[in-house]
């Protein structure tokens, strides 16, 4: 194991991945002699050339859809879109040609790729750059969606990802780039579609993807430290396909759930989650399934409007007490947000 | 309904030959003073910005127009007040020269209410209705169609303002703009495409970004004509910008390629190092502001005091803006939902992050 950065572990795992297979190769917008909107690819120009690193003009149509079209060829580009707002401009090539190549022409052409980018907010970046719309994808058959919250799980995933037969999406974030933890020194593919129990308990499950599993997680341990509380943590790490098993038997167990998701609260990723415990565990519930997300607004620029719309740790915790409370759970002592 | 004076629609009989733009009357000393305070008053206000970030008074993505303002002045000069712009991200410049009062300018990088765009938009995003500054906007590209539309919605009504549309080399390469540029041909639509080509994108030179790197001819492929300007002489620029001006006036797109540099990064956190120790030198020689101070002392309009002391006016007035930018009140939290639809409609989610759906279910325990 060694420690390193989110950041680290993606350009570490490109490059392992570009030493073991020549067919890999990275593609996107400023990502060599700029190194990257956020340094993930730094270095990676000097040492694999313009072939293997290929900055593109500002077409992310058209540089999405011709690496879709390399990859019906065989080779495997990894993407990088430079934000999740900016992938707007290329998603008819992904939702129409990448998501739909393999079953329409009946199964005759793979599209082996991996689109990188990241989602983010909070960083006052304004209505069209401030979007968490993972959703968008997510809906779409035929796309892998993976959001991993660790250093480790980035590496195990991308690797994943790469050597998947099928496109995949790699949701990143902005806020978890310098976050730190344990990578692995061997590089084991990661299996999408499995979420993982960060921490168990049995008072409530706490359910998050990306930045809001590290988020959830946090608070979880706070709340164990500090209340007594014992609840239990599902990192959702893949979006599609989604791991219904795991987040059925884990609210078995705690009879109640509360999702943090990043993006909008109606049609969100959390009201599927919502949708398959109310589907899986109905009988198991002693409470509402509770949803802690964004407010439903065009995110404005200045602080105090981006503050009020953007879930913080208050509103989370308040969220797992109005749970507890409704299923009759006695708090421990007084919580420091009082 | 009185119809417009545009040529006939018909199709040119050959693909417009680009070329510089003809010789017109000169500003006179008074004219280029103007332009040289201008000028300065933009690059020490990008340059209190530029401060006003790293006091982190200012968030977000920020880009500034320091070694664009001979463009800027240039350009804006050559709009009558009813004419339409549609811009870029790196906007301030532009604003200020609209006529936009400076201090809504920084009240908006402020995030505050009396900001341009009452602190919803940020650097990225200025927008002034009265001024007919309709955007600045942060998706490369974004503001092209949209330019297009507003010229579509000026010859709808026979009208005869203009539209000028900004945008920097790179964003040449997105769909956006070959779509615009032709549908505007095709429709005889009165807009003027300016390519502002600081020869960067962030850090990919226009070289390796597009395949025919004299942008300018970009407008052959659509039947529109176009020329290229050296974007550090106002002069030259104003001229540039009447002639384009007036082409569209007449109801046929026009495209205009203005040269300039980017003094600094990308953005005020882009540190820059792709750039070579040679390019950075060349850029002093390229200062616009430089420039024109020379050549207003070199033809006897003024000496180096006199420069100085209005440096001082200047500075003192920037500082002045920021001050009253930084006394705004931010936004109140209740007006979160304000905005969300221009027609009121039921059932509107106005509901803050951690509010539950529905309340009557729960008994609420937390903040008892
Ligand atoms: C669709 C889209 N892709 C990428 C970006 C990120 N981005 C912002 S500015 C920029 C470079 C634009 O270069 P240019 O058009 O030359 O304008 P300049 O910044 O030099 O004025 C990029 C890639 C974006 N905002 N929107
Ligand atoms: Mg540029």
């Amino acid at each position: 194991m060694t420690l390193m950065s989110y950041r680290q572990a993606l350009h570490d795992t490109l490059r392992s991945e570009m030493l073991r297979d020549e067919n890999v190769f990275l593609i996107g917008e400023e990502i060599g002699v700029f190194e990257g909107s956020y340094k993930i690819t730094a270095g990676l120009l000097e040492e694999f050339g313009e072939k293997r690193v290929r900055d593109t003009p500002i077409a992310e149509e058209g540089f999405t859809g011709a690496a879709i079209g390399a990859a019906m060829l065989g080779l495997r580009p990894v993407v990088e879109i430079m934000t999740i707002n900016f992938s707007l401009l290329a998603i008819d090539q992904i939702v129409n040609h990448a998501a739909k190549i393999y079953g329409m022409f009946g199964g005759q052409a793979k599209v082996p790729m991996v689109i990188r980018t990241p989602g983010g907010g909070g960083q006052q970046l304004g209505a069209t750059h401030s979007q968490n719309i993972e959703l968008y994808y997510a809906f779409v058959p035929g796309l892998k969606v993976v959001a991993p919250s660790t250093p480790a799980d980035a590496k195990a995933l991308l690797i994943a990802a790469i050597r998947d037969d099928d496109p995949v999406i790699f949701l990143e974030n902005l806020a978890l780039y310098n976050t730190k933890g344990e990578v692995p020194n061997h590089d084991t593919p990661g299996v999408i579609g499995q979420a993982a129990v960060t921490r168990e308990g049995h008072h409530l499950t706490l359910i998050g993807y990306s930045r809001m599993a590290h988020v959830a997680k946090k608070i979880a341990d706070q709340l164990a430290d500090h209340e007594g509380l014992d609840i239990e943590v599902i990192d959702l790490r893949s979006l599609r396909p989604l791991d219904r098993e795991t987040i059925v038997e884990s609210v078995k167990k705690t009879h109640a759930a509360v999702i943090l998701e990043d993006d909008w609260l109606t049609y969100g990723i959390g009201a599927e989650v919502a949708a398959s415990i109310s589907d899986g565990a109905f009988d198991y519930l002693d409470a509402p399934v509770r949803r802690v997300a964004m407010a439903e607004v065009p995110m404005p620029y200045s602080k105090s409007l981006e503050s009020a719309a953007l879930p913080s740790e208050n509103d989370v915790i308040q969220a797992i007490y109005q749970t507890l409370d409704a299923i009759g759970h006695r708090r421990i002592k007084t919580g420091p947000h009082d | 309904m009185t119809d417009r004076k545009r040529t006939p629609r018909k199709p040119p009989a050959r693909t417009p030959r680009a070329k510089t733009a003809p010789v017109q009357v000169e500003p006179d000393a008074q004219g280029l003073l103007d332009f040289y305070r201008e000028m300065l008053f933009i690059r020490r206000f990008e340059e209190r910005a530029a401060r006003g970030y790293t006091q982190a008074l200012i968030g977000g993505y920020c880009h500034l127009n320091l070694g664009e303002e001979a463009t800027v002045v240039g350009l804006m000069s050559a709009l009558q007040p009813t004419d339409y712009l549609f811009t870029n991200y790196r906007e301030h410049g532009y604003a200020i020269a609209r006529g936009i009062d400076p201090r809504r300018i920084m009240a908006e990088l402020y995030g505050r209410v009396d900001g341009v765009s009452k602190g919803w938009g940020g650097s990225m995003h200025m927008f002034d209705t009265a001024h007919r500054m309709l955007g600045g906007y942060g998706i490369v590209g974004g503001q092209i169609p949209l330019a297009t539309g507003a010229a579509l919605a000026i010859d709808y009504r026979s009208g005869e303002e203009v539209v000028m549309c900004t945008m920097g080399d790179g964003t040449t390469n997105i769909g956006a703009f070959h779509e615009s540029l032709n549908i505007a041909s095709l429709w005889r639509l009165p807009i003027v495409y300016v390519i502002i080509n600081n020869r960067l994108g962030m850090g990919t030179s226009v070289e390796k970004s597009s395949a025919e790197p004299e942008l300018y001819k970009r407008g052959a492929a659509y039947q529109i004509e176009s020329a290229r300007v050296d974007g550090l002489d106002p002069v030259a620029v104003a001229l540039a910008g009447k002639h384009a001006v007036e082409v569209a006036r007449g109801g046929r797109p026009y495209l205009l390629e203005v040269v300039c540099e980017r003094l600094r990064g990308h953005s005020v956190v882009d540190p820059a190092k792709y750039r070579s120790a040679d390019e950075v030198a060349s850029l002093k020689e390229h200062d616009p502001v430089h420039t024109l101070a020379a050549r207003l002392i070199a033809q006897g309009i003024t000496d180096e005091e006199s420069l100085l002391t209005l440096d001082h006016e200047v500075l003192a007035n920037v500082e002045e803006i920021s001050t009253f930018a930084e006394a705004s009140a931010f936004p109140d939290e209740q007006t979160l939902f304000d905005y969300n639809y221009a027609s009121e409609v039921p059932n509107d989610s106005r509901r803050l992050p951690g509010q539950p759906l529905f309340v009557t279910t729960l008994t609420s325990g937390a903040d008892q």
